[in-house]
């Protein structure tokens, strides 16, 4: 029995701000002091407040230290976990109130989350398959495979409304009846993990945090279909996600709950990994299964639906991490729990990977129907520096801008549509007035190009055309005429490109058109960038009133540009200067403007 | 991405190679062997020169023409060496508002290569990533496996600077 234990996250943001050294330094402290039987220390997945990682929370108090170094372990453990007292000062600031401390859940950022799909992350060791049954897993598995027919589990997985997370949102339990339908000697369940929306992450963190979630799911789709084989397919980039998946499917195997017999029932399920290899193309279905089979991922035209005929020809099913995570606890709790989450069409709750100008960047799960307001002003702690809110930009290079004046919309996969973004994976990237609209449709344009498999002519060249007038836009040389070439052609390639990446790789553009032309506009015909981005827009001015003449622009200006006596005010050289930026920087009394 | 053939020459060695065959053994049957092969060879290469692609056809029995349009396709495998310390810059939205291009712009400037491109001594690649999902922490780079994390331009020389005598 340990009378005290330690949750330190080990998802990839946290391990990018040094949690590992953080666990080493712990480890090596509690040996100094003969703690080490006393308390336990579990490195867990992703806690979702990545903003202030590393994190570490301490049971049973549930004190949340949140940025920790390593040089705060000894007083840490000396104080905290010796005698028991807790330091405040390193404490999550937020948590902290007079006489006590509050619970995680009542901060603004978890207080209005509803962690469905993220239950276990940040709670169990994954690297551990006990705990995660000590937590209901695999319990859902023991109930389909002894107590309920295939049709018995899609008709609840129907009834429960869930809609696939990846991307279009297509009801789960109609596409598993389809391959159910279709007989076939051999079927297969797949699981796309190629996370590959720029800004989402929360089938990472599922996979890092709580990747059993994914085997039991993924058997119950299997048993539901009647498949005996699963591919996950990964990122490559994932390393840790690879590394804990691996490890729980061993694990599996080794409790039968993967392989011949599962639970005495007669069924047969396994499963396999395979990594990807950096091609965004590969999250479409069919390109996927393709790149399975070990070939160029391109899409090929549907139907045939993978129901049909998918991977290696044979019927299958696709869904992603996030659709899965969900799966488990509708057969525990009952379709009617689920559904009873959410808007009318888009039941349940949503993962949200908050980034961009925001505070509390990290990952968030609330209820669909909840709106942007609450999630970026009271969850995501609202703008740094007290700049304006302008757009969040959803569904990555297939989705599109939210501006100000639809804060308040209710945020599920239809609402979403009827402005013309879309729910994507679920990244959620906060832009605030000092980004360039241009630039954003330019940047997820250039992103296109470059993912573009080549297959069909609309997206290869079209998107190609779409980037060039984008960046003539961006450089002041585009006319009006443009705008009208662009919104032609992105209606064009809409309509005629092959798979989903091609269909949607306009969306950004016109998008950012609707709500806001008056940018490109102003791009256009006074050839000014309003946000100050577009470099070939901007030029460098020294504000004489305010420069002291302290020569540091000066001395780190790279090519020699600003000139100046000392304590006198300096000037900028345009025909010289790159525009680097790199004089504003250095500036101590806010004297170098850009417009 | 660029993905020109290497003007370096190859210069694998016998363990390589016997590596290489092991890992086409170990995935010769397995349906869909040929992007886990791919895979392991350039874990053991680096890269992926037309000689590997060459071992990787004939020890699969898939044609050449198939393992280069494989190779090419996706933008993990490289038919150039990378160098030493491979920098990549994170280009996914989140580091991109604030402000990554910038940072890989210097990069490229102080290191006088563009993305893709290896330093004439080997030492530095450059090239831009999608998303390492450490969004926390934007905008990041990378150089091998270590993260640098809330990044300003001017940081960049400090960094090179730490690899100056490695």
């Amino acid at each position: 029995m340990y009378r005290s234990h330690v949750l330190v996250c080990g998802g990839t943001g946290c391990t990018s701000s040094g949690s590992e050294q953080i666990i080493k330094t712990l480890e090596g402290e509690l040996e100094k002091t003969g703690l080490q039987n006393e308390i336990k220390v579990i490195k867990t997945g992703c806690f979702g407040l990545c903003a202030l990682g590393p994190i570490m929370i301490v049971y049973p108090e549930g004190a949340f230290y949140s940025m920790v170094k390593p040089e705060d372990i000894p007083e840490i453990v000396s104080e905290h976990l010796l005698k028991g007292r807790i330091v405040t000062r390193l404490l999550y600031q937020e948590t902290v109130t007079e006489d006590t401390i509050k619970s995680l859940n009542h901060t603004d950022f978890y207080k209005k989350q509803k962690r469905v799909a993220l239950k276990n992350c940040g709670v169990i060791d994954p690297e551990n398959i006990n705990e995660y049954i000590a937590y209901d897993g695999y319990q859902a598995l023991g109930k389909v495979l002894t107590e309920m027919t295939p049709e018995q589990v899609i008709d609840t997985i129907k009834a429960s409304g869930l809609r696939g997370r990846g991307g279009a949102g297509f009801p789960t339990g109609l596409k598993w009846s389809f391959a159910a339908k279709n007989d076939a000697d051999q079927k297969y369940v797949c699981c796309n993990a190629d996370e590959g929306d720029p800004g989402a992450f929360m089938d990472r963190s599922i996979l890092e945090g709580d990747p059993n979630v994914l085997i039991e799911a993924m058997t119950i789709a299997g048993y539901a279909i009647g498949a005996s084989q699963g591919y996950v397919y990964v990122r490559a980039e994932y390393p840790i996600a690879v590394k804990r998946l691996q490890i729980a499917i061993g694990e599996a195997r080794e409790m039968g709950f993967l392989g011949k017999d599962i639970f005495g029932s007669g069924f047969d399920f396994d499963l396999d990994i395979r990594l990807g290899a950096g091609a965004f193309v590969c999250g479409e279905e069919t390109a996927l299964m393709t790149s399975i089979e070990g070939k160029r991922g391109e899409p090929r035209p549907r139907p045939p639906f993978p129901a049909e005929k998918g991977l290696f020809g044979k019927p299958s099913v696709l869904n992603n991490v996030e659709t899965y995570a969900n799966i488990p606890q509708i057969i525990l709790n009952g379709p009617e729990w689920f559904s009873s989450m959410g808007t009318e069409k888009s039941k349940g709750t949503k993962v949200f990977a908050l980034g961009g100008k925001i505070n509390n960047t990290g990952l968030v799960e609330v209820p669909m129907g909840t709106t942007l307001r609450t999630i970026i002003e009271e969850i995501g702690g609202g703008i740094p520096g007290g700049k304006k809110f302008k757009a969040a930009q959803t569904g990555g290079p297939s989705g599109g801008c939210i501006p100000a004046e639809h804060m308040d919309i209710e945020i599920d996969y239809d609402n979403l549509l009827s402005i013309g973004s879309m729910m994507g994976s679920g990244g959620l990237i906060v832009m605030d007035e000092d980004t360039c609209m241009v630039d954003i449709a330019k940047f997820f344009l250039e992103f296109t190009v470059d993912e573009s498999c080549g297959k069909c002519t609309p997206c290869r060249i079209g998107t190609k055309r779409m980037y060039e007038i984008l960046d003539k836009i961006s450089k002041g040389k585009a006319t009006m005429q443009d705008i009208d070439r662009l919104e032609k052609l992105a209606h064009y390639i809409k309509d005629n490109a092959l798979c989903g990446l091609g269909q949607t790789a306009p969306n950004p553009v016109l998008s950012t058109l609707h709500f806001f032309r008056d940018e490109y506009v102003a791009h256009i015909v006074e050839k000014r960038c309003p946000a100050g981005v577009c470099k070939d827009l901007l030029n460098f001015y020294i504000r004489e009133d305010k420069c002291k003449g302290c020569t540091l622009c000066a001395r780190n200006c790279p090519v020699g540009a600003i000139s100046g006596n000392v304590k006198e005010p300096h000037i900028i050289d345009r025909s010289k200067c790159i525009k680097c930026g790199a004089c504003i920087e250095k500036c101590k009394f806010g004297a170098i403007e850009k417009h | 991405m660029a993905n020109t053939i290497s003007s370096i020459p190859f210069s694998g060695t016998k363990e390589q190679e016997e590596q290489l065959k092991q890992a086409i053994a170990a995935h010769k049957d397995q349906q869909g062997a040929l992007m886990p092969v791919l895979q392991e060879a350039q874990e053991i290469y680096g890269y992926l020169p037309i000689e590997v692609q060459k071992m990787v056809a004939d020890g699969l029995g898939i044609p050449l023409e198939e393992v280069y349009g494989v190779a090419t396709f996706y933008a993990q495998f490289t038919l150039n060496p990378k160098g030493k310390y491979k920098i990549s810059v994170c280009l996914g939205t989140a580091c991109y508002v604030k402000g990554s291009g910038d940072v890989y712009a210097r990069l490229s400037e102080a290191l006088g290569i563009k993305g893709g491109e290896c330093t004439a001594d080997g030492k530095f690649s450059l090239e831009a990533c999608r998303c390492i999902g450490a969004c926390g922490l934007a905008p990041v780079l990378t150089i091998n496996d270590e993260v640098y994390g809330r990044l300003k331009p001017d940081d960049v020389d400090d960094i090179l600077a730490k690899y100056a005598d490695r």
